[in-house]
């Protein structure tokens, strides 16, 4: 790999390279498909965190600085607050704060549920992303003492 | 459930003691499916295992004096005080709350009936969420960017120039 | 009701940890032993028996559901949770980083 000084042996980087891909597909799937199955916005959010936290852990911290870096983490967050804010103003265009304003469409197809869908996107990016942050802060802190 | 909680209180070692939080958090896990809550079974079991990675970089590597449990007989006076007035007010809840397996339903009989129809959402615990209280929701993502913040601001190394963030 | 018993015991161990030991991590243990606790009693209080999850299926009709009002609350107040847990993690890293120890009667002697 790029650094192979960093992180742990090469068994374990190889099935993470191989699993890494797929925990991050489960976890947008979740997200989702959050009003169709148990899962939504919170547990996909989760998901997704940690397969960085994972890819973090086994090829050490500067691979995935190089992935997703920690100002970008803290913009994406605010993204996330805000489009979940933006999903509630929205609703003022159907006479309401949190109005479901988009068309309902058919139960049990993906794209159904009017706002819930946005919302789930939303509050998914907002807690994936804030608790990466959360453990990168952990870890940076780690890195500093050290030097 | 129980005997893990009172092992990860009791013991002395504190890795130990955080693996026997893990224990209590996917009994609880457990628990939410017997429960029928399957959602909150699945956040429960990923928030675990991202709390005890936290838990375990916070405390590997501390080399912990073994605590010395000197007498501290007025603390623990004022502990059993506070567990028996617990207990002695919960005894008056008890005869208030509804019995095991008939609970008061008359909000949610409401949700439960016109759920789908009003929000399309067939998971009627996302359409509570998402739609008839988003307000709790909203409020929810607030504190988690306080919560955020508050950390970086409190891990932030002060006094260095130059090099921008941490 | 003897469930409900149960978890109030659960809660009476979080709160004995929280009052009585000397360790910051073991009082941080017990803070979520009583948030589980805490979880534990919502969703126990929701729950019918012989309930179905909530959630629709797509061919018939289903009747005698759980509550999903308690799980609604329960689903936000987990995840507040970590993100608490997280604060003071930091929090006490900075402590031991300052003092050397998790002890809080040696940092009271310390200060004063």
């Amino acid at each position: 790999m790029v650094n192979n000084k960093a992180g742990m042996t090469l068994i374990v980087k190889t099935i993470t390279r191989l699993t890494v891909g797929l925990i991050m597909l489960f976890g947008i799937y979740i997200v989702f498909h959050g009003h169709l199955s148990p899962g939504g916005g919170f547990a996909g959010g989760v998901i997704v965190a940690l397969s960085f936290v994972h890819l973090m852990l086994v090829f050490g911290k500067d691979f995935a600085m190089a992935k997703i870096s920690r100002n970008l983490a803290s913009n994406l967050e605010s993204v996330g607050a805000l489009m979940f804010l933006f999903v509630a103003l929205l609703g003022f265009l159907g006479g309401s704060f949190f109005h479901n304003v988009i068309a309902k469409g058919k139960p049990f197809d993906l794209f159904s549920s009017g706002t819930i869908i946005l919302s789930n996107i939303s509050i998914g990016l907002k807690v994936g992303v804030g608790l990466f942050a959360i453990f990168l802060a952990l870890v940076v802190l780690e890195m500093a003492k050290k030097e | 459930m129980i005997f893990a909680a009172i092992v990860a209180i009791e013991v002395n070692d504190l890795l130990s003691s955080v693996v026997a939080v893990g224990a209590v958090g996917f009994a609880l896990c457990v628990a939410f499916l017997i429960l029928k809550a399957p959602d909150l079974a699945i956040t429960q079991l990923v928030v675990e295992i991202l709390c005890l990675i936290i838990l375990i970089r916070a405390t590997i590597k501390r080399d912990l004096p073994l605590v010395i449990e000197g007498r501290w007989v007025f603390n623990t006076f004022v502990t059993i005080i506070f567990i028996v007035v617990f207990l002695f007010l919960s005894y008056f809840v008890f005869k208030e709350l509804p019995a095991f397996g008939q609970p008061i339903m008359r909000v949610a009989n409401l949700y439960l009936n016109e759920g789908v129809l009003k929000t399309g959402s067939v998971n009627l615990v996302t359409s509570v969420i998402l739609d008839f209280r988003a307000y709790d929701t909203l409020g929810e993502a607030t504190v988690l960017f306080a919560s955020i913040i508050g950390l970086m601001a409190v891990l932030r190394s002060p006094g260095r120039k130059g090099k921008g963030k941490v | 009701m003897s469930l409900y018993l149960l978890c109030f015991l659960l809660f009476c161990i979080g709160l004995y940890g929280v009052l009585r030991k000397r360790n910051i991590v073991k009082i941080i243990v017990g803070l979520g032993i009583m948030e589980y606790a805490m979880n534990l009693f919502f969703v126990l209080l929701g729950y019918r028996t012989h309930g179905r999850s909530p959630i629709e299926a797509s061919n018939q009709q289903i009747l005698n559901m759980v509550d999903p009002v308690p799980q609604a609350l329960v689903l936000t107040s987990i995840v507040i949770g970590l993100a608490v847990t997280a604060l003071f993690i930091s929090i006490a890293i900075r402590i031991y980083e300052k003092y050397g120890t998790f002890d809080i009667t040696k940092i009271k002697k310390l200060k004063g």
